[in-house]
């Protein structure tokens, strides 16, 4: 699909720009021998586009969005992201950390769920307000 | 969006909105801006932000925010503008019937049932997911078979995963990004199977949603059996050929307890069918001039019950327009109707809205059937533009204006894509 994968010279790396919608097919030139030496990158549109060729190719990161346990809360889950992507080989290792956190309501949006995720620097925190639940607006309290 | 209790419902309205998600909050917003005074939102759920509450990643907002968020922050600044504009939200109510009198019937898990008048409505019911009943796949009935978005309220709200080992058919920006979430919560993805040969998602999330977690991704491809007695216990897929006919001969079996399907939208419209309202046969949505009103005097629509969306930030655009005007029509002063039809010519799937006027800068949201490079968009013979690429996933923006219009008197324009 992507036609990423084809044989190239050993000095070119195709990535495809994650940044927004138009997904821009990212080239990133290195020095013979020196695959982590970039010479030039070609195919974005943007600035960020440029930067995330860079990144890509020297050291991929990634936002991570995901959702916590939350008790006494209108929903089971409460959505939480990192604040800054973090090296893509943590993502699956923060998602089974975030597994043992459990909040309870009401949260606040924005509130810091864990500091220093897995020692990247980045704080994961709650992308939403929840209410407690009363009587009334128990969601999903069937399966719970 | 801590919760308050709840005001009791009045007896009249001047606007009754039906649903709370992005198109209906907008909605809600562009009507008080008109001068409606009385405003009411009607929404099923416990809270309003409709889908954009279980759409945890992100990539909203960056039209309307100049940010990116995820769907829930953005519900949830939409809703604080609608708190702070001071508009009623009737949550866990249900709209049964709007009478051509505009008489509202409703049911409220607080106050019972209720008969409520408004001087006009608002439709923005949203849309519904295609099932397995609409692609007739063969097989047994067996539990373990739901749709994408079904699958995302369970993980995403609900806290329940659907099984263990999934295969998604279909390969919509919601299967990939299930895809994902499955994978990041301890659900093993089997695959993803798209009968087309090309993905229907956008290719960042081909990549950052299957690549980097190695999940295949088999075009051309479909599923065509499902076996389990009472749970799912594994599908065959094969292979298609162009006409879509499957080559039984090469098919092969994929052990599974769950099969997402994230095969398309249909606009949801059952009100607007007990209205009579006229629906266009090709967006499944309601017929529209281009001040968003339908057949019907004083009922307004927006968001995807009119036309499938791509981005919620095109959705809260035409919303607000929509509410703006069913605010204009409940102080008097909505413009006049309008002058042109417009008709899709070459290569253009459909057009919202189906009428334009003369006087007013108008904004026509338009789907190619063919994907085209360097295509000339051609209105009539007022106006052309050049696009880079047209491709029927991602809609057309076409901005039309009245000096386009101010030598042209006749009554309908085509608009056609062309190829270079």
């Amino acid at each position: 699909m992507t036609a990423l994968d084809n044989a190239q010279p050993d000095t070119l790396s195709h990535y495809l720009c994650i940044g927004c919608p138009m997904g821009c097919r990212l080239e990133v030139e290195t020095e013979p021998d020196h695959p982590s030496q970039i010479v030039e990158v070609r195919g974005f549109s943007c600035r960020r586009g440029e930067q995330y060729a860079h990144q890509e190719h020297t050291e991929p990161r990634r936002m991570v969005t995901t959702t916590v346990k939350i008790d006494r809360g209108i929903w089971a889950r409460v959505p939480v992201k990192t604040l800054e992507p973090i090296p893509k080989g943590q993502v699956k290792d923060l998602c089974i950390a975030l597994r043992q956190v459990c909040l309870t309501a009401p949260v606040e949006r924005g509130a810091v769920v864990l500091a220093d995720a897995l020692g990247t620097g980045v704080d994961v925190v709650t992308s939403r307000s929840m209410a407690a639940a009363t009587f009334d607006n128990v969601a999903g309290s069937a399966v719970r | 969006m801590i919760m308050t209790q709840q005001r009791p419902l009045e007896d009249q309205y001047d606007v009754i909105v039906v649903g709370g998600g992005p198109a209906g909050m907008s909605a809600a917003l562009g009507a008080k801006e008109a001068g409606a005074d009385r405003i009411l939102i009607v929404d099923r759920e416990k809270e309003p932000g409709g889908i954009l509450l279980q759409c945890i990643h992100p990539g909203f907002g960056l039209q309307q925010f100049k940010a990116e968020l995820t769907g829930p922050e953005y519900a949830q600044r939409v809703h604080e503008q609608v708190q702070a504009a001071d508009i009623q939200i009737a949550t866990d109510t249900y709209v049964l019937d709007i009478t051509p009198a505009k008489q509202v019937q409703l049911m409220s898990g607080s106050e019972g049932m209720k008969l409520i008048q408004t001087k006009a409505a608002i439709l923005a019911m949203g849309a519904r997911e295609r099932t397995r009943g609409a692609i007739r796949t063969p097989g047994r009935r067996p539990a373990g078979v739901l749709t994408a978005g079904l699958a995302q309220k369970f993980v995403n709200l609900m806290g329940v995963l659907p099984g263990h080992r999934a295969v998604i058919l279909g390969s919509g920006d919601i299967g990939l990004i299930m895809a994902r979430r499955l994978t990041l919560e301890g659900v093993e993805v089997a695959g993803v199977f798209e009968i087309m040969p090309y993905a229907n998602g956008l290719n960042r999330n081909i990549v950052q949603c299957l690549q980097d977690f190695e999940i295949p991704l088999h075009l051309q491809t479909t599923v065509v059996d499902i076996q389990g007695r009472d749970r799912l216990k594994r599908v065959t897929v094969a292979p298609v050929d162009n006409h879509f006919q499957p080559d039984l001969s090469r098919s092969w079996d994929i052990d599974c307890d769950t099969l997402l399907l994230s095969i398309g939208l249909i606009p949801e419209n059952e009100l607007s069918r007990q209205l009579n309202i006229r629906i266009d046969p090709i967006t499944n949505g309601p017929v529209v001039d281009s001040r968003m009103e339908t057949s019907r005097d004083g009922i307004f629509v927006c968001g995807n019950v009119v036309h499938i969306h791509d981005l919620v930030d095109f959705v809260s655009a035409e919303a607000s327009l929509t509410g703006r005007n069913a605010g204009l029509y409940v102080t008097g002063q909505l413009p006049p109707p309008d002058n042109i039809r417009l008709v899709p010519g070459e290569n253009v799937g459909y057009c919202v809205p189906q009428t334009i006027s003369s006087d007013r800068d108008h904004t026509v949201y338009l789907r190619s059937r063919q994907p085209i490079e360097n295509c000339t968009l051609r209105l009539g013979d007022v106006y052309e533009k050049k696009l880079r690429y047209v491709f029927p996933a991602e809609m057309i923006n076409l901005s039309v204006k009245p000096r386009f219009l101010q030598k042209f008197h006749g009554d309908s324009l085509k608009i056609d894509l062309l190829p270079p």
